[in-house]
Formats: C-alpha cells, sequence, structure tokens
C-alpha cells in the first residue's frame, strides 16, 4: 500500500482516537452529561471496514459507535453537538451517544440495546437485495451480541436469502464487565457461521490493514452475490465499557499486552515520522475547532412542538 | 358492494395496496400458502417471491429486518401469525421502529405494518388466545388499529400500509369468517377516527374488534328495557379518538367499555381516564377478561369472554 493511503488510514483512525479521548475528558468534566462507551483501541476495526465500503453501502453500529461514525464521514462538529447535547447535534440533541443516526452518511443507527445493529442492519441488505441497487450492508456488534436472539436468527435468515451483509464482530474479550470466555461456549466466535453455511475470517482487529483486507473479501462476496460473512475482528478497549466502569476486573498484564498491540503505533511505524507529526498536528486542531463549534451551538429548544410520528 | 369475509377483505387491503405501491412487501412465516388463518393466499401467485417472502421462524429477525428495510425505503407488512408472538418482537418495535423519526431528528420515518391475529374464543390455550394490546399501547410513536368488519378490516390495513409510521393491526381470529360490505378498491379508513355503530343517548359503550359484536348485542338487551346505548367501535387504539368518546359520553354521562384482555393496564383504562379528562361527568365501568391466562376448556374460555349480559348489567348498575 502507498504511503499516501497508509496515512489516510492512520488520519482516520487517530480521528477516532482523538475525539475518544475528548469525550472522555469532557464526561469527567460532566461537560457531557449521562453515559459513553468510548472505543479506544477499536479504531482498526471501524476504519478497516469502512473505508472499502462504497457511497450507498449502509452502517448499522452499536452504542459504542463513534468509531464507525466518524469512520463512515459523519461530521465531528456534529456529533460532539449530539454528545453536548446541542441543537445542531446529529438528531438535534433528542438522540444522545448511544442513539446516534446518519442517514446522509449511511449510518441507519447506532443501536443501544446489544443486537440491534444486527437486525437493522440485515434490514438494510433485505431492502438492498429486493430493490436490487448494488449496495451492501454491514453490521457491527461486539462480543457481547453473538448469544442474543439477534445473532443467531439473523445470520440464519440472512444465509438462507443470500442478503449482501458483512456481520462484523468486534470482539473486544468482555462483554460489559464480563469476560468473554465465562459467558460464551465455544471459545471462537467466527466458527458459529459455519452452523449458518456463512463463510467466516477471523481477523487482528489491530492490525487496520488486515481488518482491511478481510472487510474488502467479504464485502466483495456480498456485491457480488455471494450471500454474507462473520468477519470476527480480535481486539481490545482501552477503557471500560461506560463511564462508571474503570475496567479494574481485566487483568494488568492482559491490559499491558493489549496496549503494547495498540493499532495506532503499530501503523505509525509504517509512516514517516513527519507525517505522523504532521497528521497529529491537524488532527489536534480539527477536534479542537469541531469540539469549540459543537460547544458554542445552543441548546435545543423544549418548547418548540414536535411529534413522535410524521405526519403529512 | 360486495360482500367479503374478514379474511378476503384482509388479503384484498394488501393486494390493492401492493398493486399501488411496487415498495410494498409482505413478510411472514406461511404467508406464501395463506398463512394458518388463511389470509394471505394467492398473493404469492400475483407479486412473486421477491414480494411474498416466507421468513422462518424468527419473529425478531424478521421484523427488525423489516423495520431496516422501511428506514431504506421499503413499506414492509409483516404478519406475526398469533398476537401472542408479539412478544418476541417488542424490541424492534419499540427501540427501533417507534423511535426512530424521533429519535433521527426526522432524518427518515419508518412505514411498517405489522399484522397479527389477536383474540380468545378458538380453544388454543393461553398463548394463542391473548390480545395483548396493552403490551404496546401507550408506546409513542406507534399506531394501533383493531377493525372489528370485515370494511375496517381492509381499510384500516390500507391506512396502516400508507401511513409512514410503524403501525400494529390487530386482526381478531374470531372474526375471520365474518361476512360484510367491503367497497371494492375502496379508500383507507382514516386511522385515530372511530365509529359509533348505534345512536343512543343513555350511555355510550366503546369497544373494539369481537368486542364491538357484544357491545351491540348488549345495546339490544338495553333496548329491550328502554335504554338507549351508544355503541362506538374505537377502531384506532392509539392513538385514540377522543373527540367521538367526548362527544358522546358528554350526552350520555355514562361509559362501559368492554375489553376482551386482562382487566387492568388496557384500552379500557385509557378511554376511561381520557373520558374522565374530558372534564365533565362521567361514571364509567370496564369490562374485561379476570385477570387469569386465558383457559382452554370450553366453558372456561366462554366465560372469561366479555358477554353481552355482563355489558348490559354494567350498563344498568350506571343508571
Amino acid at each position: 500500500m502507498e504511503q499516501g493511503e497508509l496515512e489516510r488510514l492512520y488520519a482516520a483512525m487517530l480521528r477516532i482516537r482523538r475525539f475518544e479521548d475528548t469525550v472522555h475528558l469532557l464526561f469527567l468534566r460532566n461537560e457531557i452529561e449521562g453515559t459513553t462507551h468510548l472505543c479506544q483501541g477499536q479504531e482498526a476495526v471501524s476504519v478497516g471496514v469502512c473505508d472499502v465500503l462504497e457511497p450507498g453501502d449502509t452502517v448499522a453500529a452499536t452504542y459504542r459507535g463513534h468509531g464507525a461514525c466518524l469512520a463512515m464521514g459523519v461530521d465531528s462538529a456534529r456529533l460532539f453537538a449530539e454528545l453536548l447535547g446541542r441543537g445542531t447535534g446529529l438528531n438535534g440533541g433528542r438522540g444522545g451517544s448511544m442513539n446516534v443516526v446518519d442517514l446522509a452518511h449511511n449510518v441507519i443507527g447506532c443501536f443501544g440495546i446489544v443486537g440491534g445493529s444486527i437486525g437493522a442492519g440485515t434490514g438494510a441488505a433485505l431492502a438492498a437485495q429486493l430493490m436490487e441497487d448494488g449496495t451492501v450492508a454491514v453490521a457491527f456488534f461486539g462480543d457481547g451480541a453473538v448469544n442474543q436472539a439477534y445473532f443467531h436468527e439473523c445470520l440464519n435468515l440472512a444465509s438462507v436469502r443470500g442478503l449482501p451483509i458483512v456481520y462484523v464482530c468486534e470482539n473486544n474479550l468482555y462483554g460489559e464487565w464480563t469476560a468473554m470466555e465465562r459467558v460464551t461456549a465455544g471459545g471462537r466466535i467466527a466458527p458459529r457461521a459455519d452452523g449458518y453455511g456463512i463463510p467466516a475470517a477471523d481477523v487482528d482487529g489491530n492490525d487496520v490493514l488486515a481488518v482491511r483486507q478481510g472487510a474488502q473479501d467479504a464485502v466483495t462476496r456480498a456485491r457480488e452475490g455471494g450471500g454474507p460473512t462473520l468477519l470476527e475482528c480480535r481486539t481490545y478497549r482501552h477503557k471500560g465499557h461506560s463511564r462508571v466502569d474503570p475496567g479494574k476486573y481485566r487483568p494488568k498484564a492482559e491490559v499491558e499486552a493489549w496496549l503494547a498491540r495498540d493499532p495506532l503505533p503499530r501503523l505509525a511505524e509504517q509512516l514517516d515520522p513527519s507525517s505522523v507529526e504532521r497528521i497529529g498536528e491537524a488532527l489536534d486542531r480539527e477536534i479542537e475547532a469541531a469540539l469549540e463549534e459543537a460547544r458554542a451551538a445552543a441548546f435545543p429548544d423544549p418548547s418548540l412542538p414536535v411529534s413522535a410520528t410524521k405526519e403529512a | 358492494m360486495p360482500e367479503l369475509s374478514y379474511r378476503e377483505a384482509v388479503r384484498d387491503g394488501i393486494a390493492e395496496e401492493m398493486e399501488r405501491d411496487a415498495s410494498v412487501i409482505l413478510l411472514g412465516e406461511d404467508v406464501e400458502p395463506g398463512g394458518v388463518f388463511n389470509a394471505t393466499p394467492g398473493l404469492v401467485e400475483r407479486f412473486g417471491r421477491d414480494r411474498v417472502i416466507d421468513m422462518p421462524i424468527s419473529e425478531l429477525a424478521f421484523t427488525s429486518a423489516a423495520f431496516g428495510a422501511a428506514v431504506k425505503g421499503l413499506r414492509p407488512v409483516v404478519e406475526i401469525m398469533f398476537g401472542d408472538f408479539l412478544g418476541l418482537v417488542v424490541d424492534t418495535l419499540v427501540n427501533q421502529a417507534s423511535k426512530y423519526w424521533y429519535l433521527s431528528n426526522e432524518q427518515a420515518s419508518v412505514p411498517l405494518v405489522v399484522r397479527s391475529a389477536v383474540g380468545a374464543g378458538a380453544r388454543f390455550g393461553a398463548c394463542h388466545s391473548q390480545t395483548p394490546t396493552g403490551w404496546l399501547l401507550g408506546e409513542p410513536g406507534l399506531k394501533l388499529l383493531a377493525p372489528a368488519t370485515p370494511a375496517d378490516a381492509k381499510g384500516l390495513l390500507k391506512a396502516a400500509i400508507r401511513d409512514e409510521n410503524p403501525v400494529v393491526v390487530f386482526e381478531h381470529k374470531m372474526l375471520y369468517g365474518r361476512k360484510g360490505e367491503v367497497p371494492e378498491g375502496g379508500e383507507p379508513t382514516p386511522i385515530g377516527r372511530a365509529a359509533v355503530r348505534r345512536r343512543g343517548g343513555d350511555v355510550t359503550i366503546a369497544a373494539a374488534l369481537a368486542a364491538v359484536e357484544t357491545a351491540l348485542a348488549a345495546a339490544d338487551r338495553l333496548a329491550d328495557d328502554g335504554i338507549e346505548g351508544e355503541v362506538i367501535d374505537l377502531r384506532t387504539l392509539s392513538p385514540l379518538d377522543v373527540d367521538t368518546i367526548l362527544e358522546s359520553v358528554t350526552r350520555t354521562g355514562r361509559l362501559v367499555v368492554v375489553e376482551e384482555g386482562p382487566p387492568t393496564g388496557g384500552y379500557a383504562a385509557e378511554v376511561v381516564a381520557t373520558a374522565v379528562e374530558g372534564g365533565g361527568t362521567v361514571a364509567a365501568r370496564r369490562v374485561t377478561m379476570p385477570g387469569l391466562p386465558v383457559p382452554f376448556s370450553g366453558p372456561l374460555e366462554d366465560a372469561a369472554v366479555p358477554a353481552a349480559e355482563a355489558v348490559a348489567g354494567a350498563a344498568r348498575s350506571l343508571l
């Protein structure tokens, strides 16, 4: 891959890292209320997958979805604004961190219920198949979701109908506070696809190039009528599950081993140090400007008339 | 005007909308052969397997997929074979479909219809006989329809399919064989409007689905005693037709609501609350099923369903 391409992938991952680090600080200062689910450490999955998508392809993401959104080109100022509850947020402040929707960037949604993204993505793939529009869908979900009905029912449905979808499991080894192996039978996730007659791949989720290759194979298969693929990406979240979770249940050695495999330095090693510095400075400015823009925006007006349904 | 059964009216409503709009698709279990209630026979021959699609017995998957497909531009009609199975799809209905318009800041609505057969009387037992409107009642963004006649089975379904929002249509399984006049190629029955099936000035009796027949039978009995019962067929359970309810109870001052469902937390409670909040003085009673699972044995099940005499008795108690 050319240096320019690698730099583009690096910048896309660093944008997510800087964004999430900033969100974390804003939470600690109570400037962002409620909770959030950060994805530092998992940037290679979002970027590697979304990088191979074409205009019109649909992504369904999870409540840990800021990375997928940014990788799809969602405006970081409007995403900040949503988390800050501002009227200029992607959802006008109605959704918040766990419920982001940006159809202009083909994000059908971030879904707050574990597994919900699998159903929504399957539906986008069904629409693509029936409308014959040549698009594919991607459903991101975590290892926790593979024990939900959504996972099993939708993989079966997608397989029997040959739906154009890639099921991307971001296996970060913990479902909320609980280690995967304590609650997930069989040890590995990719082999579950066998039972449904679906091809699977198991890639290093902290290597953006490996993810990108796995995603490219799967997306090509889907687009050419070859049906769904399950792509398991082994990765690790640097932070706890949510705001209230410092992640203390994880062994120190395990955390350190995964931090040493951080996808950002791994890619940076392949880049010219001056490029790394330049990209870092540019993204510092970009994220800072995005945050200032979001902060300057007004809160939504609760007195405005609103309806839960669309009426003529 | 042709006379059709309720099930034929359902079929025609779907067929006419599929003819009218190529984005309408039908998904469900056994919908190709027509389903266990034989409401969709012949549609696959007319519209093909790309639009009439048999699904695995995975209600959550195909209803959630229908939600996603609706966001992407299709207008899916999902059949959930028995209303009792709606429990399996509550997540996608309440956390995905019904919230999407609002949460997305109105980026897209979800034109999704879920039809489901409900109701007691067929000796199907506790998990195939419920009318679980209460599970979904009150969920913002979700419309609930309950046709009592063949004309409304078709008209309300057509309205649901044309609506831009998620709509659940409850069809009463004991009504599928009922015949009535149904306009050919007719217009949709407006959502949110009740129908006054019988005029009367002494007591308002509101009901939905098969309970409308019970309410009418009760009004006959009351008429024998010189009492005028006004029967309102609610037709839409959410949003309720507040104007029609209040207009009636303002005249009668008395309200009986008949619901073939549990005694609390159902539409009967909502109708009573609506009437009370209307400002006038209203004496009200609910006539519902007992707070028990629907029993199997014939005498037990029959006794559990609201009877005309019980409705008439509730009305008399208000006079």
